[in-house]
């Protein structure tokens, strides 16, 4: 009926900031082509437990496995940094809130999505610059404007550029903490809309972090309630928010402003 | 008439609503409810408002969680109980076995409407230009002007809206299909044509559920009813205010405005 | 020529410090274009101006070494002079000006033009050893990259560059891979000179004092300048031969002649022009 195995599964994933938990105990399971929603408000620990996940803070504990595209299962935890570096270039990727973090702000456009493929050995100009110009007209942007750069851009243009840059190398999953958090609200739709699209059509698993449940409803098939380091709740998405179980998701769900 | 194959099997179900933030206060939805529907067959849920016609369906949906209970469905050789199955088995399930036609049209801001509809074919692998293609002939017959088809169902009328939730929903072969007031919001030439639709699944097999305010839709599709008020938990009916919590999340709100 | 001064142990630096900068010299031959860090020391040069070049000659120097020091390629510019005379004085060597006859060159942005022979050693002045820094400031990423062998950042650039100039523009200190596995900066010397590294019969030593870094490229070992597959390594052509000598195959100056804006292009590399030219010159320093 359904696959065999998560494409990322953790169990007792913790991490602490001194006497602090970022999160605490996360069971958490990603499979493929699925998107999952992690919501939770300041604190709750939903970007602590996105980067112990994708391994961008080490030390915490918990096993964390993910499978590769041959098949076998890694330990994540113990991988040498090399190999976590070569899986960044090939399998993963990552969106930054700010996406001035996720980009080379001074290199063009044309480069910021070139730059996996020569991490990657692509040794042909011509060839580079296709498959850039390709993936900006995926994501919206114009294509001459392949040689500007992102500090010419608006904010929703340029989550859009890094979500290309992101993308060029065909990862399996993506890593995203709130993609979409301080663009216009138009912007915002034309973001997760794209986001949506790129995700049936390329059959990527994706995990977001989100404040806004909105988000969550429109482009995740399952949720993760977090407060204070913890899962409160979850399962999928629309049942999550329309028949919230634990008190802290009828909280968080009924405090939502209605339009 | 309709064949020996039970599609759905709902067995001992209750369900309460705990709001917590109301110092948990309880309101019980349904108590022991059991029904059946078979291929072929259209079973309505009868009974005043506010006793949890439309929370039923959503249970059978997955959409809201029950306490106890079973809800089996039957189709190609296998079986789901959507009360205790995980997620992702009941996205397998809302793909390949059952489809919901809802009272709102949850819209995604820039969708077309075409692809709104097609999206469910697509989803299942069908082919993008056969997908679109059958959408609009859906659209056409439900009197969605082919002028509208490029443009995002967020800027139509309820009743627009509402024929465009009832073509996503009608378009695959589903086994199974959840129809809460389909004809809500529309005239009677659409009605019509909704009405010919159910038939239209009927005949090829598909089992149906729905809730049908309009009499005479009832009276034109039913095959058997169900007296949800036969399954109250206290015996009497008690009122269940709708929709709890907070309004459906979309860009931007989707009010259903009547068309008539 | 006298003896070297008594007041200075030989070749200026402390026997502890020669060793030290041996031990990093065979790390670094042993690892070709790896930058090995070293406890860089005072010389009476400030820093910028040569002083890893300095503390590299000084540490292999010996008595029987016959020393040629160039700066833009020329012997008797004011660096160069003071320099072969500041080890003429503390090491007792005969120096020169004749490449052929040198056995350790040291040099600021240039390669000879006649072509090195086995048992010659070539000593580079370096101000930045690292081909990335000015694209990735810190040293800590810069040094992963090294260790993981993740070079796509330079690329990045030669990309920008096409896009911007239609073509690689970097045209001296243009980045190489030694031996196949290091980015190396082959310090600012023209990428005319480039193609002069590969298999080239001599040793190179490149010495960073104020960075604290030295590298090597052995003997008979492959450097590549990068490129694109479609936009391949292309080192500077000269439109004229030099007005001096008449060489084609040189790499030259422009020399303003006149207050009306008059210039001549001149071999840069003096004694490869003097040799062309066939004139006699003593081969004793000027200072």
């Amino acid at each position: 009926m359904t696959t065999d195995r998560p494409l990322l599964r953790a169990r007792g994933l913790s991490h602490r900031f001194g006497n602090r938990w970022g999160c605490r105990g996360v069971d958490i399971d990603v499979w493929p082509g699925e998107v999952v929603a992690v919501v939770g408000e300041s604190g709750s620990g939903k970007s602590t437990l996105l980067n112990a996940l994708s391994r961008r803070v080490r030390g915490g504990g918990g096993d964390v496995e993910y499978q590769l595209v041959s098949g076998q299962v890694i330990d994540l935890p113990t991988m040498p940094e090399g190999e976590l570096r070569r899986l960044w270039r090939s399998e993963w990727g990552f969106v930054h809130q700010n996406a001035a973090d996720g980009l080379r702000m001074h290199v063009t456009a044309g480069g910021n999505v070139g730059e996996p493929l020569m991490a990657n050995g692509w040794r042909n100009y011509g060839q580079i610059r296709d498959v850039s110009t390709q993936w900006l007209e995926r994501v919206e942007i114009p294509a001459d404007r392949i040689d500007d750069v992102p500090t010419a851009f608006s904010g929703g243009m340029r989550q859009r550029l890094q979500i290309a840059r992101n993308l060029v190398v065909s990862p399996r999953i993506v890593f995203m903490d709130e993609p979409t958090s301080g663009l216009d609200v138009s912007v915002q739709a034309r973001l997760l809309d794209l986001i949506r699209s790129l995700v049936s059509e390329l059959g990527l698993a994706v995990i977001v972090v989100t404040h806004d449940l909105a988000v969550a409803r429109l482009i995740s098939h399952r949720t993760v309630v977090m407060r204070h380091g913890e899962v409160i709740e979850s399962g999928l998405t629309d049942r999550v928010l329309d028949d919230p179980g634990a008190p802290y998701t009828q909280l968080l769900v009924s405090s939502v402003l209605r339009g | 008439m309709y064949g020996s194959t039970k599609i759905l099997n709902v067995t001992g179900v209750d369900k309460t609503f705990t709001m917590h933030l109301q110092d948990g206060h309880s309101i019980p939805v349904v108590k022991g409810l059991t029904l059946e529907v078979h291929s072929g067959e259209c079973v309505v849920l009868d009974g005043a408002s506010g006793t949890g016609k439309s929370s039923i369906l959503k249970m059978v949906f997955g959409n809201y969680a029950v306490q106890r209970g079973q809800i089996i469905l039957s189709a190609a050789g296998e079986e789901v109980d959507i009360a205790a199955a995980n997620p992702r088995d009941i996205l397998a399930a809302r793909r390949d076995t059952m489809g919901y036609v809802s009272q709102f049209l949850r819209c995604v801001p820039r969708v077309p409407a075409l692809e709104v509809v097609a999206e469910p074919l697509i989803d299942r692998g069908v082919n993008v230009e056969d997908a679109r293609s059958r959408a609009a002939d859906l659209l056409s017959r439900l009197q969605i002007a082919s002028t509208m088809w490029a443009l995002p169902p967020a800027t139509f009328s309820g009743g627009e809206q509402q024929r465009v939730n009832i073509a996503r929903g009608f378009i695959a072969d589903l086994p199974l299909l959840l129809l809460d007031e389909p004809t809500a919001s529309l005239d009677t030439g659409n009605k019509q044509v909704v009405i010919e639709l159910i038939a239209e699944k009927l005949e090829v097999g598909a089992a149906v559920l729905g809730v049908f305010h309009d009499a005479e839709v009832r009276e034109m599709v039913a095959d058997r009813v169900v007296f949800v008020e036969d399954f109250s938990p206290s015996g009497h009916p008690c009122a269940v205010t709708g929709r709890r919590f907070a309004a459906p999340l979309t860009f931007p709100s989707t009010e259903v405005r009547d068309e008539r | 020529m006298n003896g070297h001064r008594p007041e200075y142990n030989y070749a200026y630096l402390d026997e502890q410090t020669k060793r030290m900068i041996r031990r990093a010299l065979l790390k670094a031959v042993a690892i070709p274009g790896f930058q090995v860090p070293f406890a860089s020391r005072e010389v009476p040069l400030p820093r910028g101006w040569g002083t890893g070049g300095i503390q590299v000659t000084a540490a292999i120097i010996g008595p029987s070494d016959v020393l040629k020091v160039i700066d833009q390629g020329a012997d008797d510019t004011t660096n160069a002079v003071s320099i072969r005379s500041f080890f003429h004085r503390v090491a007792d060597v005969e120096t020169t000006t004749d490449t052929e006859a040198a056995t350790i060159i040291q040099t600021r942005h240039r390669i000879p033009e006649t072509p090195l022979k086995h048992g010659q050693i070539m000593v580079y002045q370096v101000p930045i050893p690292e081909p990335l820094r000015f694209l990735e400031p810190r040293e800590t990423e810069t040094r992963q990259m090294h260790a993981l062998n993740e070079y796509g950042l330079m690329y990045v650039k030669l990309y920008e560059d096409i896009a911007k100039y239609g073509r690689i523009a970097k045209s001296y200190d243009y980045p190489v891979l030694v031996n196949g596995r290091y980015l190396v900066a082959p310090s600012p010397t023209p990428s005319f000179d480039n193609p002069k590294l590969h298999q080239s019969a001599a040793l190179h030593l490149y010495g960073a004092g104020r960075e604290k870094r030295i590298y090597a490229i052995p003997p008979h070992t492959d450097v590549e300048s990068l490129d694109f597959d479609d936009y391949p390594f292309q080192p500077q052509r000269f439109d004229s031969p030099c007005a001096l000598c008449g060489a084609t195959d040189s790499y030259l100056d422009q020399i303003v002649v006149d207050d009306n804006g008059g210039k001549l292009y001149a071999c840069s590399d003096t004694d490869h022009c003097r040799r062309n030219h066939r004139l006699e010159h003593p081969d004793e320093d000027e200072a």
